[in-house]
């Protein structure tokens, strides 16, 4: 049953009323150009730790967004507030934020129209999830792990959103989308264990299986030894994949490699990692999530990031390609922005190595479950820092010996990617440092640890 | 908006809880950027709406809407005492609040120059006389400038009767130069990375900062790190600048003392803390010249956490964290102040805007003080790395192993400079690094900087929060690390 708060959301015909609104209010100022993004959403979330429910909360929100072009100036106004004055002020403000700007020669005009292909990622049962029925299989989650002496913390989420663009150029794209979202830290005396999982239907996410999986890893690291900082064969589970290759995928934009910002300035159709490395972005993979056009209105396109360990496409923005010559991928941010573009549906092709035959076939490495607070420490040779979490464990003789002390890591990432030993079959991962992402575990040889922390 | 509050608490109050506060707000920003002597981004943007929370069968629920009519404040109302009682499905014992008393009190933080005063394209103007004076120097190839401000009005009523009014402006300004040259991208950013300085002030802020005249230093400072040497892997003394304490305290002292994550809140995501209960008025945190404090009273300066009342009607206060190196207090929420035996919070619980419960969150969380002269900082040290302005951070989810790195760092001989370092950083373990303080510079150095990017919660919120800091010497302390073979 749909809860009170969540009104449903605004559809296709109603967004294009809005836009009917504030296009009409800016030809009242006599400008012409506009574009109009409108996003509204429904979100619950309810949060237990202490093997209780201690914080229970729900939202909707949205937010009407208003970018006018009036002789090569752009700017954008936006407001949550959706009624008639509301909307004519927000153009007013965008007018005259926009007036106020110097002309840029190189100001695109709006996209035009170009109907892609549509993603069905909405499903009622989740948009439809009540507290109780969070409430029920939270509290399923939190009799595993307590039934197996621990402590229970964790979140259970789900939400209802929509996101659409249009302009009077005739762009009119919308989609809507459902997300549901687990995850559980289970904590012994001196040990912890953690799963997550995502899915557009909360259907595709197995709470209690999950609460399992992170009381074995709190059972299975009781009493870590500390082990001393060095380079040691890894085998990173796919969300510890995802959080730290994830730091590297907004540098696979094209202004970002024209500002001299990416580490992949200069390094375009370079071999940087090896032969088994073969990323793509592709918002249409069937374990992906997200609309399928951009910030900008334009279709998402499948890109070939890194094919066989050769970095090949990168995205580009409209004003991106204008600059370079070529078509935008539909991976831009809404304009106007500085920071241009980003594949955001990544896709790391797996292997065929199960997770339990890599650790088999490992005479002396370390699992890592999750890593955490995963930063840049130089932006060039992609060398990014962080620790691990929740679940490291030292792998003797092809099986998991014991857990270990927390280790921080220094490690870049193209050396990384050059030094993957196996991968596993891909699946969609989810971390808390990177977006979701079609992801494989990995076994890595010669990964850098650092230091060794106190638990 | 006095009245829209009233109207939810009576909502949530009329369908029978235990207690209820609402929070009605109403945000307006407006944001500027510039690159490469273009603008950037300009933007603004109004959002309004509020959030009722309600504790009923002895457990929270928490609805927050922008449908602010009759209606939708009913169905928040409603659903916030449906969420509560979904609680009870998992509850262990029921949230039991420490007593507060009424408050009525409506506060206007004050602004020299009210930011939405001056018209944007002056905020333009100014960031491209800057960006044009960080690309006169021809090794810079990314010039980025930005602006920032908000004024938030919110309104807090609560089942307790207390109505109260507050208005908070906030400023924030800064920018960078980055040079990229054969293969190698390093920068430099005034007057703090990561968007600069933000306070709670009005465009008095972006006025304070010289930002043209230290344009040059900064674009020639980027230039001139390609051909510095590599910062050494050793241990030896460390001086950090102001604006890089101000970050080493927010990570390992500022996270570690909210209670809340402390007692096991926020394991499954920000994590727990070192700092258990038992730790204290017992743990040796630092050397005796250590103090800290969390302070959200306006006496201790314009902060990100400066305020009248934290967001369960608590009034501001300051907090002694650490006296004279020993530990002695926590961030406290009225739900988590009876854990440790106090009677009452000390108002650290702050929400990021109206769709989001609040939280416990650093306030202005300082290091006060020393007594002693910059020179001293300096000249009491034989050898010593001087570190300059942020680049990375991060630090384990208990707070005790940490490592950052800054932008630009120097070698310091007898209190000089003597050649500059790339690719500074530094680690260790949070206690053992604030007990090798050995020097802390007078109050003339000290500096409120504002931090608008900490990330806590599920759902994350993201809020601002204020630290002092003069520069400071520790003994004794590993550097070069991060970039060790």
């Amino acid at each position: 049953m749909r809860s009170e708060n969540q009104r449903r959301l605004l559809t296709r015909g109603e967004c294009a009323e809005l836009f009917e609104q504030a296009a009409g209010a800016a030809r009242a100022l006599g400008v012409d150009d506009i574009e109009v993004i409108v996003a509204a959403g429904s979100s619950a979330l309810t949060r237990f730790a202490n093997n209780a429910i201690h914080q229970n909360v729900a939202e909707r929100a949205g937010q009407l967004s208003v970018r006018l072009i009036i002789e090569g100036r752009t700017a954008r106004a936006s407001t949550n507030r959706m009624d008639h004055a509301s909307i004519r002020e927000v153009v007013e403000e965008a007018a005259l934020l926009t007036k106020l700007q110097e002309p840029d020669g190189e100001l695109l005009p709006l996209a035009e129209r170009d109907d892609g292909p549509g993603v069905a990622r909405r499903f009622d049962a989740t948009a439809e999830v009540t507290p109780d029925e969070r409430a029920r299989e939270v509290a399923t989650a939190i009799g595993i792990v307590e039934g197996a002496g621990q402590t229970a913390a964790g979140i259970y989420a789900t939400s209802e959103s929509m996101w659409a663009i249009f302009n009077s150029r005739g762009l009119a794209a919308y989609h809507p989308e459902t997300m549901a979202q687990f995850s559980i830290t289970a904590m012994a005396r001196d040990s912890s264990g953690w799963a997550k999982g995502s899915a557009c239907d909360h259907g595709d996410i197995d709470p209690a299986s999950l609460a399992q999986s992170a009381a074995r890893k709190a059972e299975l690291s009781r009493a870590p030894v500390e082990l001393p900082p060095g380079s040691y064969t890894v085998i990173l589970e796919p969300a510890a994949v995802l959080d730290l290759v994830g730091e590297m995928f907004g540098d696979f934009s094209a202004t970002a490699i024209r500002d001299g910002r990416s580490f992949l300035r200069d390094r375009i159709g370079q071999k940087l990692f090896g032969e088994n490395i073969t990323i793509h972005d592709d918002v249409y993979h069937a374990l992906q999530a997200g609309a399928p056009f951009d910030g900008e209105g334009v279709p998402r396109a499948r890109l070939a990031l890194v094919q066989k360990g050769v970095i090949r496409e990168v995205a580009y923005s409209r004003q991106a390609a204008h600059l370079e010559l070529t078509k935008p991928t539909g991976h831009g941010f809404p304009a106007p922005n500085e920071v241009g573009e980003a594949p955001m549906n990544i896709v790391i092709a797996g292997g065929d190595t199960p997770l339990e035959e890599m650790i088999a076939a490992t005479g002396r490495g370390i699992l890592v479950t999750r890593l955490w607070y995963i930063r840049e420490v130089d932006p060039y040779e992609k060398i990014m820092t962080g620790m691990t979490r929740d679940g490291t464990f030292l792998i003797e003789g092809g099986r998991i010996a014991r857990g270990v002390r927390n280790f921080r890591f220094n490690q870049g990432l193209v050396e990384l990617l050059s030094n993957v030993e196996a991968l596993s079959p891909g699946v969609r991962a989810s971390g808390e440092e990177a977006f979701d992402m079609v992801a494989p575990a990995m076994k890595v040889h010669n990964f850098h640890f650092t230091e060794v922390t106190r638990f | 908006m006095k009245q829209l509050a009233l109207e939810a608490l009576d909502a949530a109050v009329r369908r029978g809880v235990s207690y209820a506060d609402v929070r009605a707000i109403e945000i307006r920003d407006r944001q500027v950027s510039t690159k490469n002597g273009k603008a950037g981004h300009v933007s603004s943007s109004v959002s309004m709406g509020l959030g009722i929370r309600v504790l009923a069968h002895g457990c929270w629920g928490f609805a927050a809407t922008d449908d602010l009519s009759k209606m939708g404040i009913e169905a928040a109302a409603a659903l916030a005492l449906a969420i509560a009682r979904a609680g009870t499905l998992a509850r262990k014992q029921d949230v039991v609040l420490a007593p507060e008393e009424k408050y009525e009190a409506e506060w206007v933080s004050p602004v020299r120059i009210d930011p939405f005063s001056i018209p944007v394209d002056r905020n333009v103007a100014l960031l491209l006389e800057v960006d044009r004076e960080l690309r006169r120097n021809p090794g810079v190839t990314l010039a980025e400038g930005a602006m920032s401000f908000e004024r938030r009005r919110q309104v807090f009523a609560s089942s307790l009767g207390s109505v109260i009014d507050q208005t908070r402006y906030l400023s924030g300004v800064g920018y960078s130069a980055l040079c990229y040259k054969d293969g190698e991208i390093q920068k430099r950013s005034y007057p703090n990375s990561f968007g600069g300085q933000h306070q709670l002030k009005g465009y008095e802020l972006v006025e304070e900062w010289n930002l043209v005249e230290n344009a040059a230093r900064i674009a020639e400072e980027a230039v001139a790190l390609h051909d510095a040497d590599q910062c050494p892997e050793l241990t030896c003394d460390l001086i950090l600048d102001s604006s890089q304490l101000g970050l080493q305290i927010h990570e390992s002292i500022g996270h570690p003392i909210e209670l809340d994550r402390v007692l096991g809140s926020e394991a499954n995501y920000a994590g727990m803390s070192f700092l258990t209960v038992d730790q204290l008025n017992r743990l040796r945190y630092g050397s005796d010249m250590v103090n800290v404090v969390s302070d959200a009273r306006p006496e201790h300066g314009p902060g990100l956490g400066t305020f009248l009342f934290d967001d369960e009607g608590v009034p501001a206060q300051s907090t002694d964290i650490i006296r004279n190196g020993l530990f002695t207090g926590y961030l406290t929420s009225r739900e988590t102040a009876p854990a440790i035996g106090q009677t009452r919070s000390n108002g650290a619980m702050r929400a990021d805007g109206w769709g989001r419960i609040p939280l416990i969150r650093m306030t202005n969380v300082s290091l006060l003080p020393g007594d002693q002269t910059l020179a001293e900082v300096f000249e009491g040290t034989e050898h010593a790395i001087y570190m300059q302005t942020n680049r990375s951070w991060s630090i384990d989810d208990k707070r005790y192993n940490f490592q950052f790195g800054c932008e630009i760092g120097w070698e310091v001989k007898n209190g000089k400079r003597v050649r500059m370092l790339k690719n500074p950083s530094y680690s260790g373990i949070s206690t053992e690094f604030w007990n090798a303080c050995a020097a802390i510079a007078g109050p003339e150095h000290w500096i409120l900087w504002g931090t608008p990017n900490c990330g806590k919660g599920q759902p994350e919120q993201v809020m601002g929060t204020g630290h002092g800091a003069s520069p400071s010497r520790f003994s004794g302390i590993k550097v070069g690390g991060a970039y060790a073979e």
